[in-house]
């Protein structure tokens, strides 16, 4: 062995391949399969998009690094199921590029935030944390309020998002920024359009509590509703795993 | 540093000066309406500024022809001054924030100095800024002299150099604008990721150009680590950055891979960010400089070999350990913690390998700071090691993971390895290259010593702490069954601790002042008549007749 090697560290390019073949086999083993294997992630029929001001409330939820402090990824424990609620399943992190499921919680996990609060506690708890929750240290983001949200490139967002496996409809991305609009704005006729696109379930309201200009806020606020709330499949599983007991 | 350059590689730079700001114009008008606007300008001027100090010195005389007989050692200078200069900026950056977990009102009333984006400068600063620098240097200074050649080419090392520093910039100044890709450690948008790819590969061609070169016929230790840096860096950086862009004009896009793919693809990145950039490339650096300045040979050869294939292999296969107990399927779960745990092997035969090295040399750790240095990050790195494979066990796991024990080992790591042994390294390597006998005041390298230590054992004690103490009032029940504890009573739980965590990382950063300001003044020192012979000369060989 050792005279083998007196020879490969003899030869550069020869050492180089090596190092490359023994580095691969790892990751080739473990990653390959997960795009192969069909189990890896459940197949349920509920599960839903994000809309475009869902995905405009992501982005600044990355933007802000949200996900330094707070985990996406409710773990297969008893106490983590009975704080949050139902462990987290594969297929509800389908849609989600990048996944947020995060390594740390200097604050809870967000996995199944949504209509767990009402908008207006989000929309006072985000401009100062320490209004609803006296010892919190989270930052205040005070200025998402005062920023307008930018929407008019919401379907090249989309487009984006269907080349890497989102099913978006050619519909979805002609219409995301009308879409984006509508959502926030429960009164106008871009509201019953984005209902009929995207299905009578989905969140329409004045997110931000302000019919003026559709803000940051007002995206940050959506897409926090809907966490954990794509699909049911985590509570329906659940709900089957008590009956059987 | 220009008029170390040849008239032909001054014409290389001013083309690759203007191709710069071609490519920093157009990103910028694609960008005009999105934040990459302002990317696309600030490498425009760097373009720039590059180009008018090259034509400054466009017509200087030709450098000195007796060059090759010495080794080229401008970029690894510039390298560690930029390095300490970018940990004195990261760890502040660090400080600030781990007091606002404690203060949350510290900061500014704006999107970028909000924590959320703080922090990625902050690892970004002390991971890419600190530690790369501070390997590039190394690594052009050690690849010299284990070959006894100089530098394939004078420009090359400066396109690394340079090329770098701008990835480094655009990253921190891009996650302060609000652009991230939110991969932890892979932060940086599609532009800068393609712009490290080609700087890395030229990195990359330079090495292997000048092991090319080499008059020794093995290649050494050192550099099969530095290669195994450069190599697998690139291959973890190309598949996890993997992205379509929104448009040519956006900043923003959307990673290839979602939910549970992209999280293993993202943790086998990032474990293995930690096992090529943060372990590798520094064991090349305790390979060489370690034994140089202890007077004594590498213990084993035998035992070098065991450990740097070891730690090529089964790193690979330990990311998934970040994931226990998540929608991750078990089996992968599985595999990952055996390796962890199996990983431990080649990590202390390492570890040993450098204490073992030592032996007979314990008076110079007694008495010199600067090898002090290279002997505790032996130990940090040793015992950061064992607590990952135990912190990778699942039920360990269940315990430790989303709390500040994973900050602690973390900084474990970054703190008393990899920071120790380059601040060792670069005390030994400043009079070298300066061609000083000494440093300028070793008084000041015995403070620095002590206050990274004791910032390193602060910080490291306070994480365990809060970490175990919010594990545990996360999973405690109270006797009627049901959860003791909310989420905000462990909040309230931190508070002593992360107060302590800050003032450790305080005096971390204190010392990384002192070393700078301390490296600076070497520098400083009037020349002396007979500098000190530090190495053998490269080997010239005649020039082949045109």
């Amino acid at each position: 062995m050792l005279d083998k090697h007196a020879k490969l560290e003899r030869n550069a390019l020869a050492f180089v391949f090596a190092i490359i073949f023994v580095a691969s086999i790892g990751g080739i083993v473990e990653i390959a399969p997960l795009f192969t294997i069909d189990e890896t992630v459940e197949e349920v029929e509920d599960m839903r998009v994000y809309t475009p001001l869902e995905v405009a409330g992501r982005n600044i939820y990355i933007r802000e690094g949200c996900y330094a402090c707070h985990s996406q990824m409710i773990r297969t424990l008893q106490d983590e199921v009975e704080r949050y609620g139902p462990y987290s399943l594969a297929v509800e992190s389908q849609y989600d590029h990048p996944m947020l499921w995060g390594s740390k919680r200097t604050g809870p996990d967000l996995a199944r935030l949504g209509e767990k609060y009402s908008d207006a506690w989000h929309v006072a708890h985000l401009i100062n944390p320490r209004d609803v929750v006296p010892s919190s240290v989270m930052p205040s983001y005070a200025w998402l309020q005062r920023n307008s949200l930018r929407y008019d490139d919401m379907g090249l967002h989309l487009a984006a998002l269907r080349k890497v496996g989102v099913p978006y409809t050619d519909e979805m991305i002609a219409s995301a920024s009308h879409d984006t609009y509508g959502q926030a704005r429960p009164d106008s006729e871009r509201a019953d359009e984005f209902l009929e696109r995207y299905g009578e379930d989905s969140n329409v309201r004045l997110f931000d509590g302000d019919p003026g200009r559709v803000t940051e806020m007002d995206a940050l606020v959506a897409y926090l509703q809907i966490l954990g709330r794509l699909t049911d499949a985590a509570h329906q599983q659940a709900n089957d795993q008590t009956e059987g007991d | 540093m220009v008029s170390q350059l040849t008239r032909d590689e001054r014409g290389s730079a001013m083309i690759l000066c203007v191709i710069l700001t071609l490519f920093g114009a157009t990103l910028g008008l694609m960008g005009r309406d999105d934040v990459l606007g302002w990317h696309g300008a600030l490498l425009a001027l760097s373009g720039m500024v590059l180009l008018f100090v090259v034509m400054n010195k466009l017509y200087d005389p030709d450098p000195d022809p007796d060059r090759v007989t010495r080794y080229y050692d401008d970029p690894t200078k510039v390298g560690v001054i930029v390095s300490m200069m970018w940990l004195v900026f990261a760890t502040f950056v660090g400080d600030w924030v781990a007091w606002l977990l404690v203060y949350p009102e510290a900061t500014f009333d704006a999107g970028w100095s909000s924590f959320g984006r703080l922090r990625p400068v902050h690892t970004t600063g002390v991971i890419f800024g600190f530690g790369g620098n501070a390997l590039i240097a190394t690594s052009f200074h050690v690849l010299q002299r284990t070959s006894r050649a100089r530098l394939a080419g004078s420009l090359a090392p400066w396109i690394v150099l340079i090329g770098f520093n701008l990835f480094c910039l655009l990253a921190v100044t891009g996650y302060m604008f609000g652009i991230t890709a939110s991969k932890e450690y892979a932060e940086p948008e599609w532009y800068a990721d393609l712009f490290l790819v080609v700087i890395w590969v030229v990195y990359f061609v330079l090495y292997l150009r000048t092991l090319a070169r080499r008059q020794e016929p093995h290649i050494y230790v050192a550099n099969w680590y530095f290669l195994a840096f450069i190599l697998v860096v690139a291959i973890l950086h190309i598949i996890n950055n993997l992205a379509v862009p929104v448009s040519l004009g956006h900043a923003k896009s959307y990673s290839l891979f979602s939910g549970v793919q992209d999280a293993m693809t993202q943790w086998w990145y990032g474990h293995n960010a930690v096992a090529f950039f943060l372990t590798s490339g520094f064991l090349g650096m305790l390979y060489y400089y370690l034994p140089r300045r202890a007077g004594r040979p590498i213990f084993s050869y035998r035992m070098s070999i065991i450990s740097f294939w070891g730690i090529t292999f089964l790193y690979m296969w330990a990311g998934s350990h970040h994931l226990h107990y998540t929608a991750l399927p078990h089996w992968v779960q599985n595999l990952g913690m055996t390796f962890s745990i199996i990983l431990v092997v080649p990590s202390w035969a390492s570890a040993g390998h450098a204490l073992l090295t030592l032996n007979g040399a314990w008076e110079k750790v007694r008495d010199d700071a600067t090898l002090r240095f290279m002997f505790v990050a032996a130990v940090f790195y040793g015992l950061s090691t064992f607590e990952g494979s135990f912190m990778a066990i699942r039920p360990v796991n269940s315990l430790s993971h989303y709390t500040d024990w994973t900050v602690g080992h973390v900084h474990a790591g970054a703190l008393g390895w990899v920071a120790m042994i380059t601040f060792g390294t670069f005390y030994t390597l400043v009079p070298m290259l300066w061609n000083r006998e000494r440093m300028y005041s070793s008084r000041l390298i015995e403070a620095h010593f002590w206050l990274a230590l004791a910032g390193t054992v602060i910080y490291v004690f306070a994480m365990w702490n809060s970490g175990i103490v919010q594990g545990l009032m996360w999973r405690a029940y109270a006797e009627n069954g049901t959860l003791a504890y909310s989420f905000i009573d462990s909040v309230d739980a931190m508070r002593p601790y992360y107060f302590a965590r800050a003032v450790g990382g305080f005096l971390f950063f204190l010392g990384g002042v002192i070393g700078l300001y301390n490296i600076w003044m070497t520098t400083r020192m009037p020349t002396m008549e007979k500098p000190p012979v530090y190495d053998l000369p490269p080997v010239v060989e005649a020039e082949p007749a045109e």
